[in-house]
């Protein structure tokens, strides 16, 4: 009988290095995309939850969390949740930096409810100019906008308050 | 044994409202992904599949629900029943006509599904409240994304303005479908009507911006709901399920 606690950790430590197939330099940890791992008869349950509603990277995080659990002999069933809703304001300050250094601008402030006009002008990620222009809502990711910087005049992402 | 081509559906008022709900994201999200390799801009084409994207996601929730109680997979439900079995609302079956057409309908649909979930999301259903809470956030960008549009198209050039009118007059019959009430146990979704304030002040509020004349409440289209849809939506049915109906069964 495989002692259920050091499993667990087992498997918490083969789930470390997964990291989001969009956004290589967050894991799935750092996004909060993991929620939580358990043991239930010898049974790793790992439990992950969307970022977005049809983020198509989760059948490819489920894929990842299997292959590297099998890989550790590991068990698993992984689950999808949707309760509590993903926020961005479960972003670790370290995903925010690492964020920001991949080129990407990390949300800025907790997320609220949108006000129907208005947009957000994050600071660049390259320059650091806080002059920077909305060009769409909707970018490369469903989790992510297009901006522009007006003075480095570099276009960048941003990570969307969420 | 062969594969099956054609399912029928037990629908308890729970499993109506879900289908209902599921249908409108799935059809419309369809008729968004139409735009691709079409949109005006670059950006533009990136936003509408993202929209697309958000509203089949939200569909695949509400199916996977749905199926709980029906015995059928997400799968069976989005590509085996036939066109009177379908439970959208006539506005999101409507071909995609230009791009006025698409974000006047985007808005008209935003406007009233945004609040729908953000009140779903204190469902006495504790599904419903998730997918409504995760759903609202998406939805209020797609809202935001279609006033912006209509703001521009309606306050812009001569013929940008002509044609957001033009489709303004055209869809307006088809609003009134979406206040249907389909009767579900109380607290599990809210009454539609009940959304008919805030609805009337988004668009409100967006047409004065656009300059736009909000058309009056005539006589409505309806039917969807029952299945009687427009002859529009087994066209997109046929090209939606056709992998289903060619080669029953198939996965990959």
């Amino acid at each position: 009988m495989v002692d259920a606690e050091s499993l667990r950790e087992r498997a918490v430590a083969a789930l470390e290095a997964i990291t989001d197939p969009e956004i290589p330099v967050l894991t799935i940890t750092d996004l909060g995309i993991l929620r939580d791992v358990s043991v239930r008869d010898g049974v790793v349950e790992v439990t992950i939850t969307p970022t977005y509603s049809g983020c198509p990277a989760m059948n490819m995080i489920t894929l990842e969390i299997e292959t590297a659990l099998a890989r550790a002999g590991i068990k698993a069933r992984v689950r999808t949740s949707l309760s509590p809703a993903w926020t961005t304001d479960w972003l670790t300050d370290d995903a925010r930096r690492k964020l920001a250094a991949f080129g990407i601008a990390p949300p800025e402030h907790a997320a609220s409810r949108r006000a129907l006009f208005g947009e957000t002008r994050p600071a660049c990620p390259q320059c650091g100019s806080a002059d920077t222009e909305q060009i769409s809502e909707f970018g490369s990711t469903a989790c992510k906008s297009l901006h522009r910087c007006r003075t480095c005049r570099e276009p960048f992402d941003a990570f969307k308050c969420h | 044994m062969a594969a099956t081509t054609s399912i029928a559906v037990e629908e308890t008022p729970l499993v109506l409202q879900l289908l209902s709900r599921a249908d409108d994201a799935l059809i419309l999200g369809h008729r968004l992904s139409e735009w691709t390799g079409h949109a005006p801009m670059l950006e533009e084409e990136l936003a509408l599949a993202n929209i697309a994207l958000d509203l089949i996601g939200q569909a695949r929730a509400l199916y996977g629900y749905a199926g709980t109680f029906t015995g059928h997979t997400e799968d069976e439900l989005a590509y085996l029943r036939d066109v009177p079995a379908w439970r959208n609302c006539l506005i999101v079956e409507l071909p995609n006509g230009d791009f006025a057409f698409s974000i006047v309908r985007l808005l008209l649909v935003s406007a009233f599904v945004d609040p729908f979930w953000r009140a779903s999301a204190a469902s006495t259903d504790s599904t419903i409240a998730a997918i409504a809470a995760k759903a609202e956030k998406e939805t209020s960008y797609h809202l935001r994304h279609a006033a912006e549009w209509l703001i521009r198209l309606g306050d812009g050039t001569a013929e940008s303005h002509r044609r957001a009118q033009t489709a303004l007059d055209d869809l307006w019959p088809y609003t009134g479908e979406l206040f249907t009430d389909l009767a579900s146990d109380a607290g599990m979704v809210p009454d539609p009507i009940s959304l008919r304030n805030t609805w009337n002040a988004t668009i409100d509020s967006v047409l004065a911006r656009a300059t736009l004349v909000r058309p009056s409440d005539g006589w409505m289209q309806s039917g969807g709901r029952i299945g009687r849809h427009t002859e529009h939506l087994g066209h997109l049915l046929a090209e939606m399920q056709f992998l289903q109906r060619a080669y029953p069964g198939a996965t990959w």
